[in-house]
């Protein structure tokens, strides 16, 4: 009997827990400079976290859904990524949108129920929110081709999480994407929860990554919680979609720290115990440690970013409240490009002018 | 001039396009070097090469879902579902992504695509292949609904549909793909589409149909002038949005309605014509309007179909109802 294929996934991670490097650092992270840089963005998103889901617990916003725990994923991919590239995203990658420009008035407009959140002044080319779990991989696919059919040097970058995996979607985007050699870099974001339903119960596969496999291209498994790692990843990858060398899928490995949305009460499903040790992993606390030790970061200095970050998002509170809400017509706005005739007597129905 | 089919029309309609166009691509199973199993889209890849005529996996879900991809980053993509059962698993799509890209994002982001699916029985298909779901697509925000059945008008329909700046469901009557020739000229110009063609004038009874209905109607309508009845023949072939004011006004003069689909009765196209009607026409009205459609059942199988699919005898008698009332 022959063996006629056979794989290894690779796991990446340079930064454990405490902290400590447990390999050779890539040459951005040899540069304290970007690494603080990195380290501010992260505490900004999980500061914008916090946030939100006091708006929302005081009815301010509607229902959300936390980062909490995977800012080492979103900013690894946000700091990958040209601002010409195109993002692709769930509801749990306001991170990474944070970094491409889109602000946290928007976000919090989307979050609110105001579709003019998604009317991004930054980042203009990226897709709205998906909320159908893995149906924005096939959007892109279609993404990816145009940029290859015009010769481009831009990349689609589709963030699904671990439940995405088990989607038709996802499978078909992902055996297209090896077919066509892509330049589209997936990241699933393994948080080993979907809702109530763990890891272990989505799929018998050892990794995740090995899906990527038997679409025929490469996948590889990164330390969620370690930024280095997960930005590595993400600069190897667009790297070689932008020359040519087809897609990649990166799995990273995290934590949800939070419950699913403010809807969820993840203690109907797992145990506190597994999420207090699931903290001792968490991203932020690990690169602050590096840094700390290097000498690159202090007390002042963090005291300094908290208020920073906390007057940042209060300020973009209160403009995402001082919003007027919408009106009536706006649901009409937009349907299409020239509203058709049998639609303006709704139009004028609803604005009460029938 | 060229006497053509109408599937040798929308072949036409969408080489002429790729010419104009260098964003329009084609895509969807066996499109490319097959030529698309009705050859829809034959002669295309030699043409303009496989990069702008893709043969892609079998995945409906992907095609739809790339298709938006691709007009989202700015091409004119025209997609094909290659029979119409397969299209219900894109209906998630156009529902979540493409009807609502512009309105979600505040206009942004477009979503200027087309999807081609083959619809209606009448060709001894197997199963799955003879679905009528053109209510289903209407019922949809944020898209248009084409449904044509002569050459000339899926040309001019098509090339209308590629060029809209929103989503177009564009449906295609199998049965009629080959059933007769009509001179098609081949000048690039586009049709209206929001209009109801007015196919034969009359002044006694409106007949409303479209797509695979329509030669069934137009051979009703002739049966009917042979007994001194004259039968005024409306194509709904722009389905959505809905022009009304063609239908009503037609109906305001002649005061009779019958509404003709092969699609089950319940929730059909004709149902919303007809509550239409009721609301907005019920006092042109001079007897109650009738519905001509499949029965609410499974579509048969093949040896059953013609039992199914409304044939001219009854629409001439629901005709003679609407006339014999008083």
């Amino acid at each position: 009997m022959a063996v006629v294929a056979k794989f290894e996934i690779h796991y990446t991670q340079f930064l454990d827990p405490h902290g400590k490097a447990v390999a050779p650092l890539p040459a951005f992270a040899r540069n304290a400079q970007i690494l603080a840089g990195l380290y501010r963005w992260m505490v900004l998103m999980r500061t914008y976290d916090a946030k939100a889901i006091a708006l929302q617990r005081t009815g301010q916003i509607g229902t959300f859904s936390s980062l909490l725990g995977k800012e080492a994923v979103d900013a690894g991919i946000g700091s990958a990524m040209a601002q010409d590239d195109v993002l692709l995203m769930t509801y749990r990658e306001n991170g990474v949108q944070l970094m491409r420009g889109v602000t946290m008035k928007e976000l919090f407009l989307y979050w609110g129920g105001d579709e003019r959140g998604n009317d991004f002044s930054e980042a203009a080319g990226d897709f709205p929110i998906c909320i159908t779990i893995a149906a924005h991989a096939t959007h892109a696919v279609g993404v990816a081709c145009a940029m290859k059919l015009r010769r481009e040097r831009r990349v689609a970058v589709c963030a699904l999480g671990d439940g995405a995996t088990s989607k038709g979607d996802f499978y078909e985007a992902i055996n297209a994407a090896g077919v066509w050699k892509l330049p589209l870099v997936f990241v699933v974001t393994n948080n080993h929860w979907a809702i109530s339903v763990p890891r272990e119960k989505q799929s018998a596969a050892q990794t995740l990554a090995q899906k990527a496999i038997a679409a025929g291209f490469e996948g590889l498994q990164v330390d969620g919680n370690d930024v280095i790692a997960v930005r590595h990843a993400m600069e190897q990858a667009l790297a070689k979609a932008r020359s040519g060398g087809g897609p990649t899928l990166i799995e990273a490995v995290t934590y949800r720290l939070a419950d699913h949305t403010t809807a969820d009460d993840a203690t109907r499903y797992r145990s506190p115990d597994v999420v207090a040790e699931a903290w001792k992993h968490e991203p932020i606390l690990r690169l602050r440690a590096y840094l700390m030790a290097c000498g690159e970061w202090d007390k002042a200095q963090e005291d300094a970013l908290l208020k920073e970050c906390n007057e940042q998002v209060q300020a973009a509170a209160q403009a995402y409240l001082d919003t007027p809400p919408p009106t009536a017509e706006q649901m009409f706005d937009h349907l299409y490009a020239t509203l058709p005739a049998a639609l303006q007597k709704q139009r004028a129905a609803a604005l009460g002018d029938e | 001039m060229a006497q053509i089919t109408l599937v040798e029309a929308i072949n036409l309609a969408l080489a002429r396009e790729m010419e104009r166009d260098p964003g329009v691509v084609v895509l969807g199973q066996d499109v490319g070097v097959d030529g698309g199993v009705f050859r829809a889209t034959l002669g295309l890849i030699g043409r303009f090469g496989p990069e702008r005529v893709i043969d892609t996996p079998l995945a409906e879900a992907l095609i739809a879902g790339m298709t938006i991809g691709m007009a989202v980053e700015g091409l004119k993509p025209v997609a094909e579902i290659q029979f119409s059962g397969f299209a219900y698993t894109v209906i998630d799509q156009i529902i979540n992504h493409a009807g609502r890209m512009r309105h979600r994002t505040r206009g942004r982001l477009t979503c200027p695509m087309v999807l081609r699916t083959p619809c209606g029985a009448g060709i001894h298909a197997p199963e799955h292949h003879s679905e009528s779901p053109e209510a289903m697509f209407a019922h949809i925000p944020g898209i248009r609904v084409i449904y044509p059945s002569s050459p000339r008008r899926a040309y001019g329909l098509l090339l209308a549909a590629i060029r809209d700046p929103d989503p177009v469901v564009f449906l295609e009557p199998t049965r009629l793909y080959r059933l007769f020739k009509e001179e098609v000229v081949d000048n690039g110009e586009a049709l209206a589409l929001d209009a109801c063609f007015t196919l034969r004038e009359g002044s006694d009874i409106t007949l409303v149909t479209w797509g695979p209905m329509v030669p069934e109607t137009l051979a009703a309508a002739d049966e009917l002038a042979e007994q001194g009845v004259s039968a005024e023949v409306v194509d709904v072939a722009t389905l959505k949005p809905l022009d009304m004011e063609t239908i009503l006004a037609s109906v305001a003069r002649t005061g009779r309605c019958v509404v003709i689909t092969e699609a089950a009765r319940t929730c059909s196209y004709a149902s919303e014509i007809a509550a239409n009607l009721a609301g907005e026409g019920l006092l042109t009205l001079l007897a109650p309007v009738q519905r001509v459609t499949g029965y609410d059942v499974v579509v048969p199988f093949a040896r059953l179909e013609h039992q199914y699919i409304p044939g001219k005898a009854r629409i001439v008698t629901a005709a003679k109802k609407a006339l014999a009332f008083s």
